[in-house]
């Protein structure tokens, strides 16, 4: 048996505190709120692996950045066909020497000069075309879940007609009625990618919709774009930064499986997929030449992935549960 | 439940429509009518037969004219004739079909059966030595394409077995399974361990994502503090619910190999789905390319509404939807 | 001053007094269809013809059990969803039509305190942020201005200003009620809808908070709408009570009233399910036991909703519905809506109840 609210409404007119008692001597300091997000920053320092493949992902970003370095370093130029130095007299490849650090290819060309500039493509494609992807994925899948009605179905149905195309022919399909260049690459790759991006975030903003503090803005007088970016947003930012960065990898394979397939970039840009499609006509004589693009595109995917799954764990509070 | 499937079934004729208007526009519409019946006609053909091509087509009627004519040949069951072949574009179908069954099914049976049986273990013996290692791996191979893996296999697998002797595997092509049991086998277990790894990983991480989500529902615990023995609750409990979403990723991905597994039957050379579709493509052999990309179109439809539908049978919510 | 109110009891006064009226007002909703063929005509009828006003300074206590429509009623009158029929006036506008566009100045004047103080305040934000919000919309002040102002309300109801950094996920429960109060006492409004405010909170918080509500009320001469469904909480905190049942308003008055003499069988009920802490007086009591369960608001019974589950029941009950009016010698401000208001005095507890069978509505 408690008391009424009437009797413990007379005991509470004593004076009881509301908050938490101030700590020592504390005038008026401003006290910092631990965000979510510093908390997660500081669960993904702790995480050595996410650590380290960030540290790739930076290394790798450098030699994209200075790819012309290790151009002038070499002496050899990108385009360079050393047909002399660079081919056997058979016109074969050269294996790796003090010359050609990683070998030639099958035009004379350095390898690793041309595994550097291949870093610029995969990287460039990778980061623009998710990140295209991304912001129309977000914005629309955002719009369809909180408008819903009218405007979802339409979204939604051209969410499941895109979904339901088969990406690679219909890329290489576009790219084949068109002049192959990195802009087409890119604007190819971010028209089919933004569904499944749009997808999620349509999942993520139905289960919020309900939310009494939605609610709470309405009653406040919010419109509805002032809701999505500033009340709903800041709630599913994490997931969608999380697929990001496991989006990247996809995307960087995905480039380098259309020029692999002859779609791409057209050469005679360097490029790790055009590469690795050269190899193999030659690969029983170079082995290099298939074994360097092919570790330097492995290298990469594998450190985003290891720092998108870490950035995942970092984010999620679940990470922090004991199981079993 | 009918409704439902009746519902499914409309949204995926209708998401087909659209994807034959979006497949006219790109091919009939985009590159201009002249173009398009020298296209059809293929690059070797004369004015003559470009003029003949484009007069049969109605190349020279209204655009609507032109749809009604190809959708309605789609209806019948007709493809178009490649003009560079010389064969009708159904018959090329037809023979491209096994090879990218064969390959997507063997596969398929491989993955599912690795990924989900991994990933359970995986899920089961968390963060545990055993763990550690399946995460790393399924990592390792999740990370890498699949033309990698496969010119990588090929190379220790067929090129320094074959220095050393031993011809145990084709470097490509393929064998129709009617003509040569063995060396349909042999020629399939490189292409088949190719796409199986890599998608086997994927299908590791989802299923130990999944089952690790389960294994901490409330209803595991209280199936564990009624005293069943662990691998009761896991097996009949908690295995039931974490496979939902890998059997419908299932059914999609098959789906989506049915149109063709275009990177690895490029690798190995097989002429399937996939790889006819890429020559086409070289040869601009538009006929063919339009066959196989409806084909693969309709294969992911069907598959959608499969898995839908056996996702509703599952699990009763959604069927009120 | 009685053991029971601070606020002042009020009488009924002229039109200039009343902030808020409604007019009866229908709010329906839809039954969602599963099917592409048929079309589904059902509707819940939640809010079914409620004429009330709410005078300035006062606070009307709607009470009823879930689903008797009583949030949706506050919803309504705040325009955060459409009116089936009927009319909502506020301070003298009619605001049934209005778009939300129209609405938005208006929204400076009523505002909402919301029952979860879990689900309320958005978790990834910070509080002075979410208490910063009104300002930000209406364009009231700016940069540190606007942080002045909030922490100026935050301190009103009791919270340090220096935690305006903070998330909502390091405050109690109760101090979370309390953010949203100040969210809500912002910019002053003159109305302020609490939807179950205390609800969700422990016993004794629900003290704190409800004490700080009347003393807001006083500073600032605010209306409430004070909904709850515990009714010895109601009883502290309003002038005037609307018991409602079904979408309906059962019985209105004055909270003392209601308490000393309730009219309609319903209250009477709901009363004798409050528990009393004396135990000898407990078992003293009779309670009244309703039969059978809240019918469905999809096709609710015909004649008097509550006819039923109503031990005084009787034939005219199935088919008249009555209207709400003063009945047994009543003043005006207390109105029921019963054929057969109770006495004061009768037992309900003994009556044999006269079988009426149902007429109309559905049981599941």
């Amino acid at each position: 048996m408690s008391l009424s609210p009437g009797d413990i409404v007379a005991i509470e007119k004593v004076g009881v505190s509301a908050g938490v008692p101030p700590p020592e001597g504390a005038a008026a300091t401003v006290i910092e709120g631990r965000s979510p997000w510093r908390l997660a920053y500081e669960r993904l320092r702790r995480d050595r692996a996410s650590m380290i493949s960030l540290g790739v992902i930076v290394l790798i970003i450098l030699v994209a950045i200075f790819a012309p370095v290790v151009a002038a370093i070499t002496g050899h130029g990108v385009y360079e066909q050393f047909r002399t130095t660079g081919l056997s007299p058979d016109g074969l490849p050269v294996s790796p020497s003090s010359h050609f650090l990683l070998g030639t290819d099958d035009q004379g060309r350095d390898i690793l000069v041309r595994v550097a500039y291949g870093a610029r493509i995969s990287l460039i494609v990778g980061v623009v075309a998710t990140l295209l992807e991304v912001v129309i994925g977000t914005v629309l899948g955002l719009a369809a879940g909180y408008f819903g009605k009218v405007v979802d179905t339409v979204i939604a149905r051209v969410i499941d007609i895109v979904l339901s195309i088969p990406f690679l022919l219909f890329a290489i399909s576009l790219v084949s009625i068109s002049h192959p260049s990195l802009t087409i690459v890119i604007v190819v790759i971010g028209i089919f990618g933004w569904a499944a991006v749009a997808r999620v975030v349509r999942g993520q903003v139905l289960s919020l919709r309900e939310k009494e503090y939605i609610e709470a803005a309405r009653a406040l007088g919010a419109g509805p774009w002032r809701i999505m970016f500033i009340d709903i947003l800041p709630n599913i930012v994490a997931p969608i930064i999380v697929y990001t960065t496991l989006l990247i990898p996809v995307t960087i394979v995905i480039e380098a499986s259309l020029s692999y397939l002859g779609v791409g970039v057209p050469p005679p840009t360097a490029d790790w997929g055009t590469m690795i499609s050269g190899a193999q006509q030659v690969y029983q004589q170079a082995w290099w030449y298939l074994l360097f693009p092919s570790a330097a595109l492995l290298i990469t995917t594998v450190a985003f992935n290891i720092f998108g799954d870490g950035l995942r764990d970092a984010l999620d509070p679940r990470a922090e549960q004991i199981y079993k | 439940m009918v409704r439902f499937l009746v519902r499914r079934v409309l949204l995926g004729v209708f998401v087909m429509f659209v994807v034959t208007i979006v497949v006219f526009i790109i091919f009939f519409v985009g590159p201009g009518s002249a173009d398009v019946a020298r296209t059809l006609a293929g690059r070797e053909a004369t004015p003559k037969t470009v003029a003949l091509v484009a007069h049969r087509l109605l190349l020279d009627r209204p655009i609507y004219v032109q749809y009604w004519h190809f959708l309605d040949g789609l209806l019948h069951g007709n493809l178009g004739y490649s003009y560079y072949h010389g064969q009708p574009v159904t018959t090329i179908l037809k023979q491209a079909f096994p090879v990218t069954l064969s390959l997507a099914l063997g596969a398929a049976v491989i993955w599912l059966v690795l990924g989900v049986l991994s990933g359970v273990l995986s899920a089961v013996r968390n963060r545990s030595f055993w763990d550690r290692i399946v995460t790393v791996i399924a990592l390792f191979f999740y990370s890498m394409p699949s033309f990698v893996l496969g010119l990588l296999l090929l190379y220790v697998f067929y090129y320094q077995f074959a220095l050393h002797g031993i011809h145990l595997f084709p470097g490509a092509g393929y064998t129709y399974l009617t003509a040569n049991p063995l060396k349909w086998f042999e020629g399939l277990v490189l292409p088949w361990i190719t796409l199986a790894l890599v998608s086997a990983a994927a299908y590791t991480r989802l299923t130990r994502g999944s089952m690790l989500d389960v294994l901490n529902e409330d209803y595991v615990r209280t199936a564990r503090s009624k005293g069943l023995s662990e691998r009761r609750v896991i097996y009949r409990h908690a295995l039931r619910s974490a496979l939902t979403p890998v059997i419908s990723q299932f059914g999609i991905d098959l789906g989506v190999l049915a149109g063709g597994a275009v990177i690895t039957e490029t690798v190995f050379g097989m002429p399937g789905l996939g790889f006819t579709a890429v020559h086409a493509i070289e040869n601009q052999d538009l006929p063919v390319i339009i066959g196989v990309v409806i084909v693969a179109s309709a294969a992911v439809v069907v598959a959608n509404i499969l898995v839908d539908t056996l996702y509703a049978v599952l699990d009763p919510r959604v069927r009120l939807h | 001053m009685t053991e029971t109110g601070a606020s002042s009891h009020r009488v009924a006064g002229t039109d200039k007094d009343v902030l808020v009226k409604v007019e009866n007002l229908q709010k329906y909703f839809p039954v969602q269809t599963t099917s592409l063929f048929r079309r589904n005509h059902d509707q819940v009828h939640a809010v079914d013809g409620v004429t009330l006003e709410v005078r300035r300074g006062e606070t009307l206590g709607p009470v009823g059990e879930t689903g008797c429509g009583k949030s949706t009623l506050a919803r309504c009158i705040a325009r955060l969803c459409d009116v089936s029929a009927g009319r909502v006036i506020f301070d003298g506008r009619d605001i049934t039509g209005l778009t939300p566009r129209q609405m938005r100045p208006l929204r400076r004047e009523m505002q909402i305190i919301f029952q979860d103080p879990y689900g309320s305040l958005n978790p990834r934000r910070r509080v002075g942020s979410i208490i910063g919000d009104p300002f930000a919309l209406h364009g009231i002040a700016d940069g540190a201005e606007r942080k002045r102002k909030v922490q100026e309300v935050m301190e009103l109801v009791g919270l340090k200003p220096e935690h305006f950094n903070r998330f909502p996920a390091e405050f109690s429960g109760g101090q979370r009620q309390r953010i949203g109060v100040a969210r809500a006492l912002a910019l002053r409004p003159k109305l302020i809808i609490c939807d179950e405010p205390v609800s969700a909170l422990d016993v004794s918080i629900q003290a704190q908070i409800i004490n700080l509500l009347v003393d807001l009320q006083r500073e600032f001469n605010l209306t409430y709408i004070f909904i709850a469904h515990d009714l010895s909480v109601v009883r502290h905190v309003s002038d005037r009570v609307a018991v409602m049942y079904l979408g309906k308003v059962a019985e209105l008055a004055p909270a003392e009233d209601l308490y000393q003499v309730p009219r309609h069988p319903y209250s009477n009920a709901l009363l004798s399910a409050v528990p009393v802490p004396d135990p000898k007086k407990s078992s003293d009591r009779h309670q009244i036991i309703l039969i059978g369960d809240v019918p469905s608001p999809i096709d609710p019974p015909a004649g008097c909703r509550f006819h039923p589950r109503c031990p005084k029941a009787q034939e005219r009950c199935a088919t008249e519905e009555p209207a709400l009016a003063s009945v047994l010698g009543d003043s005006a401000e207390h109105v029921t809506a019963c054929h057969f208001p109770v006495e004061k005095g009768e037992d309900l507890s003994n009556t044999s109840r006269v079988s009426v069978p149902p007429s109309g509505s559905q049981t599941t």
